[in-house]
């Protein structure tokens, strides 16, 4: 089902508006993403050198390709804001190198910020904070083409039109303030605005966490009839993994500033090929009142990122460590020959094959039911 | 007085429940309560309305969106809303006594004693320069009238009881040096400082990491048998309240609209918003296929609609909905619904 989607993009751009920006075509990721670092330094010695720091992002590599959804699941501290914000460059990261459709960003040759930002746009959590409580809704939306050259005639009645596709009526809502709105109408504003650059790629950080839970069922709908309708591609951060499981054609766990697993969602979920996988599965609250969850997967919380444990990131909450486990970090690594390019299914694990042959005991079906 | 006390717990714990002194069978009756916010220029009415009973040793949950009125009716329970501000009607009664006729010092001997609450963000429950042990043990020391010492020796105990690893070295804590989980634990801990026969829960896990809020669950549901609890637990999470709860009480615009057993409201909801929010759960096998969301949005509370307050967003709805509240309609021995279609 899933290929056929993919295909089904590849199919489509043809007709898409957007087409003619596509420079190196279906094939080519739009988002290709290498060693990606950012540490926070929170100490320094007398001479300036960091004595300690928050390894937020440690190394990530990833690729968004064309047309899908990567969805990005991970406890608080993973690093999958930071990630974003990394992407965006609302932080600069330390290191690394991010490649927008084959250009690389912010470099020489390469593209601009300001055209990667219009290309890329984001949505954060918290609706009410993203959106400045002075503009109303129709001048917010308009804010962004306007910047970007367009006048002010066309960029309100490209707002207006937004708003319209968003499921908002714009003589209803154009002139409304953030604060009369509520949270699921607000998450559309910001949905709307995000999208009057006509951008490429869209992160979503957490853009459904807020809501309410009917509410949000209305946000993740349209958040699929837009992908349909503008042909885009989206990252989706969030914690909730049903949520993560219904909108992603691919997913990425990530641990510690890591990349623990990657893979096709489907294959991810039936056969998590990572202990630190598995067990944010089987920590989700069960919905068979006959089979309530007895043993929590995990002791303890999640470690902080600034000391970091020798060898695996996981080792000392993991329960099917080894001696090797604590001596020598796994790389992210291919799990079988069958798939290939992008679409394999990866994990950073010494144990990864046993892992999956425990999933042959179906967790997940206790737990997705 | 107070030594036994503290071995009395040490020893039996389930005893803790016998020794109290009301006779009654149920822990809590609510009849009616209503709860209106005033403020210049503003009416909310937050609860409307609610009917409600708990068991001795039973766990309900409370089920809602914001703005439901759940938090608020917790709150009635304890007595916690700004008392100028707030309007309740109604009839509140714990462990036998009225709750809303309660004076001040029967207040503070009610809240710890009778009934304690656990909140979702642990890290404001605490003040943040003292040292977490102390805080507990004053707790202790206030309402037990015992020694610091002895508070602190209870502060340990509760600890451990709450399986905080290195316990004695964590009394020595301050709130900030605890991760989220941990000072979760260290709420709860405070809460049961006073063994308490009735704890209020509000979205205690909602803050947490999953693989945190999992075990934060399985160490309410064993301290709830261990101690013999009453518990009520608030959350917008119906997998949570599946993991946590004997009966489930579904909250919209500030009514009560199903109660039932576990069972009956996860596998046979009856109360249309219930309904909904059941298929609007996300998950894996929905792939590809829209997900059948509850059109529109909650009402504003400080106009609530005349008839049911669901019915602006209920494909069942008629112009009955429109003007009258439904009454309950029992539909089993535990299990009842608000809503004329039924």
């Amino acid at each position: 089902m899933n290929a056929e989607r993919i295909s089904a993009h590849a199919s489509m751009p043809s007709k898409q508006p957007l087409d003619r920006r596509d420079r190196g075509g279906q094939a080519q990721p739009l988002l290709s993403v290498r060693s990606l670092r950012k540490h926070f330094v929170i100490k320094k010695d007398f001479f300036g050198r960091p004595v300690s720091q928050v390894h937020a992002v440690d190394g990530v590599d990833f690729d968004v390709l064309k047309g899908e959804t990567l969805g990005i699941v991970g406890e608080s501290g993973c690093g999958k804001s930071t990630t974003a914000r990394l992407l965006m460059q609302l932080l600069k990261p330390d290191a690394g190198e991010v490649i927008f459709d084959g250009d690389p960003v912010g470099k020489p040759g390469g593209l601009s910020l300001r055209e990667m930002r219009r290309q890329v746009q984001m949505v954060f959590q918290n609706s009410y904070a993203s959106l400045n409580p002075r503009m109303s809704v129709e001048e917010s939306i308009a804010f962004g083409p306007q910047v970007h050259g367009l006048g002010k005639k066309e960029a309100n009645a490209r707002a207006r039109k937004l708003l319209d596709q968003v499921g908002l009526l714009p003589n209803q809502f154009a002139s409304r303030y953030p604060h009369e709105l509520s949270g699921g109408q607000r998450q559309r504003i910001n949905i709307a605005r995000a999208l009057a650059l006509e951008p490429r790629l869209l992160i979503l950080d957490e853009a459904v966490s807020a809501l309410d839970k009917s509410v949000e069922a209305q946000v993740l709908n349209l958040l699929v009839d837009l992908k349909q309708e503008y042909g885009l591609t989206y990252l989706f951060i969030s914690h909730d993994l049903n949520v993560v499981r219904y909108i992603s054609d691919r997913v990425m766990v990530m641990y510690l500033g890591r990349v623990a697993e990657m893979g096709e969602s489907e294959s991810l979920y039936n056969a998590p090929a990572h202990p630190y996988t598995r067990a944010l599965m089987s920590a989700m609250p069960s919905m068979d009142p006959d089979n309530r969850t007895q043993t929590a997967p995990l002791v303890g919380d999640p470690p902080n990122p600034i000391d970091l444990p020798p060898g695996c990131r996981f080792c000392p909450r993991c329960s099917m460590a080894v001696d090797k486990c604590s001596v020598q970090e796994p790389e992210l690594a291919s799990l079988n020959d069958q798939q290939v390019g992008s679409r394999q299914h990866q994990s950073a694990c010494w144990r990864a094959a046993d892992v999956q042959a425990l999933a042959a005991t179906p967790i997940s079906e206790e737990v997705l039911s | 007085m107070t030594a036994p006390c503290v071995t009395a717990h040490q020893s039996s714990p389930e005893q803790v429940p016998l020794d109290a002194s009301s006779t009654a069978e149920q822990m809590v009756d609510v009849q009616n309560l209503k709860v209106h916010f005033r403020s210049p220029g503003r009416f909310v009415q937050a609860v409307n309305g609610v009917d409600l009973t708990l068991a001795k040793g039973e766990v309900l949950t409370i089920l809602g969106e914001s703005g439901s009125g759940k938090s608020v009716t917790l709150r009635a329970l304890m007595r916690l809303l700004p008392e100028r501000r707030t309007q309740i009607h109604g009839h509140i009664k714990v462990a036998g006594q009225d709750v809303l006729a309660m004076s001040r010092r029967e207040l503070s001997r009610y809240r710890g004693f009778t009934t304690s609450m656990i909140f979702q963000e642990p890290m404001l429950a605490f003040d943040p320069v003292f040292r977490i042990g102390d805080q507990i043990a004053e707790t202790v020391c206030r309402h037990e009238g015992v020694s610091h010492r002895e508070g602190l020796a209870r502060a340990l105990e509760l600890f451990e009881l709450v399986r905080i690893p290195s316990a004695k070295r964590r009394l020595s804590n301050y709130p900030h040096e605890l991760s989220g989980g941990m000072s979760q634990r260290a709420m709860i801990a405070l809460a049961l400082s006073c063994r308490p026969r009735l704890l209020l829960a509000d979205e205690p896990t909602t803050a947490l990491d999953a693989t945190v809020q999992i075990q934060i669950l399985l160490l309410l549901r064993e301290l709830q048998r261990e101690l013999g609890m009453s518990v009520i637990f608030v959350t917008h999470d119906m997998g949570v309240a599946n993991e946590i709860s004997d009966r489930i009480a579904v909250m919209y615009a500030g009514r009560v609209v199903e109660t039932g057993s576990v069972d009956e409201i996860i596998r046979a909801p009856r109360h249309p918003y219930t309904v909904g929010l059941m298929q609007s759960r996300a998950s894996g096998e929905l792939k590809g296929e829209r997900l059948s969301a509850i059109p529109g949005s909650p009402p504003d509370m400080a106009f609530p609609p005349q008839g049911c307050a669901f019915a602006p967003r209920c494909s069942l709805a008629t112009d009955e909905c429109q003007q009258e509240v439904p009454p309950a309609k029992v539909l089993g021995q535990q299990h009842w619904a608000a809503c004329w279609k039924l």
